[in-house]
């Protein structure tokens, strides 16, 4: 026969083993190599049987010696939201119900930077609207981020390259970092985010643009799929007016060296000490 | 034995360090002898090279409105202190050239817009103005001023904007 004493002293040690193993999918860098690729493989599997293509996760770490960085031309911007649509294609947003990485905000020239009076809404047929100008917000990737210090599950995190991610295993949907961010970036998938079938971009990433299910929250990775390739942004490259500026901070023969170095460089909601590392300047 | 060499090696390095310290900032956006990697210029169709015309034809350098050939072209940039041949060269039709009389190919013809557009110009080297693609730790596009600006009007047309975002709604799905 089990005593009391011992059968409550079996659970406890039992509780306390399970939750030392961690039960469950580990976190991105604590899973060891084998059962991380093992997971990535799996999920490879699934997209590709949901898709009907060959999709490709990558699970590439931040490069040394980077410090991703953005810079955008507000004396250039013409509000033509091409960027933002380059943004949904790239990272499989979801077109229905519709989530966008990226807003334009047009604003009066009279009243200067005012989100009070900001409309994102706008539609006439040819932009930039006469005393009108343009500012596309999306993550500012701070290096001080509200909204990772709220989430009860550390499922969001900054990375040493500066980009703040989710893992969207972890991410139970309580949208606290929704609240937390200043700047409204980040987005929730109320249902299953539908992307065609013929549109889904198959170079995904872990932390990014891999396909989301209900109920997590998404935002932008500066790209983190073409950024730690090597490549821009697919905003950066969409751009018609050439607003957009994207590199590594710790270069200095870099252009966003030269941006922060030469020009009038501002970020928004600075008083909140959040530490944005998207920036904004007038290049004229 | 083998101290000497050290040193020389450790003096020479010291010195090579030295010397990068100081031309590092200034090295990549604003070399000018660098030729950047451009696409070709964006001529009309069947238009280029202009000496398949021009060959045998005499050269009338007094400014005046062209009412024979190229009747499409409106001059749209300082056209009451300039004309035709203040770009195009009369000798030689298939360049450009300079204030100064060098000739340059249409393939650098940002070197021309860069004599009046130097700020400009200045940040295009440097990868500020103007759209850049690839890599931004690698090979990047340049494109031509021309590019995007048509420099007989340079002036950025206006663009129809990507449908407005859909506001929320209050029913759920």
């Amino acid at each position: 026969m089990v005593s009391r004493r011992l059968f409550t002293q079996t659970a406890a040690g039992a509780a306390a083993g399970m939750i030392l193993t961690a039960c469950g999918p580990k976190r991105l860098y604590e899973a060891p190599k084998d059962q991380l690729r093992a997971r990535i493989a799996e999920m490879e599997r699934k997209y590709t049987e949901q898709y009907g293509k060959e999709i490709d996760v990558s699970a590439a770490g931040p490069m040394p010696g980077v410090h991703f960085a953005y810079a955008l031309d507000i004396s250039r911007c013409i509000g033509c939201r091409r960027c933002v649509y380059a943004c949904v294609a790239e990272n499989n947003q979801s077109r229905d119900p519709q989530i966008h990485w990226i807003r334009v905000f047009e604003m009066e020239k009279e009243k200067g930077v005012d989100f009070s009076h900001a409309d994102p809404y706008y539609n006439p047929a040819e932009v930039p609207e006469e005393g009108h100008f343009y500012i596309p917000v999306g993550c500012q990737q701070c290096e001080n981020p509200p909204c990772t210090k709220v989430c009860p599950t550390g499922a969001t995190w900054a990375e040493k390259d500066g980009i703040v991610v989710i893992d969207y295993d972890w991410c139970i949907g309580c949208r606290y970092c929704m609240a937390a961010c200043p700047y409204g970036a980040r987005h929730f998938n109320w249902t299953q985010p539908s992307v065609p079938e013929n549109e889904i971009n198959p170079n995904t990433h872990y932390l990014g643009n891999r396909p989301r299910p209900k109920g997590v929250v998404e935002k932008c990775t500066f790209c983190i799929q073409r950024t730690r390739n090597g490549r821009y942004p697919a905003c950066v490259e969409v751009c018609p007016v050439g607003a957009r500026k994207f590199g590594n901070v710790l270069d200095a023969a870099s252009e966003i060296r030269y941006i922060i170095e030469h020009k009038r460089v501002l970020v928004l909601k600075e008083e909140l000490n959040t530490v944005p590392r998207f920036f904004y300047f007038y290049a004229t | 034995m083998r101290r000497p060499a050290f040193r020389l090696v450790l003096a020479l390095s010291a010195l090579a360090l030295w010397a990068s310290d100081g031309t590092q900032r200034s090295a990549a956006p604003t070399n000018s002898s660098e030729r950047p990697e451009v696409p070709p210029p964006p001529f009309s169709e069947g238009i280029f090279p202009c000496s398949n015309c021009h060959a045998g034809m005499p050269v009338d350098r007094h400014r005046r409105e062209l009412t024979a050939m190229h009747t499409d072209i409106v001059l749209k940039h300082d056209e009451t202190h300039r004309w035709c041949l203040d770009c195009h060269d009369a000798d030689n039709r298939d360049v450009l050239h300079l204030a100064d009389g060098e000739k340059v190919p249409f393939d650098e013809s940002y070197r021309l817009c860069g004599q009046c557009h130097g700020e400009k110009y200045r940040d295009w080297r440097a990868g500020v103005h103007g759209r850049r693609t690839g890599d931004w730790n690698g090979a990047k596009t340049y494109l031509l001023c021309v590019n995007c600006h048509n420099p007989h009007q340079p002036r950025f047309r206006a663009l129809a904007p990507k449908p407005a975002p859909q506001p929320p709604t209050r029913t759920m799905k």
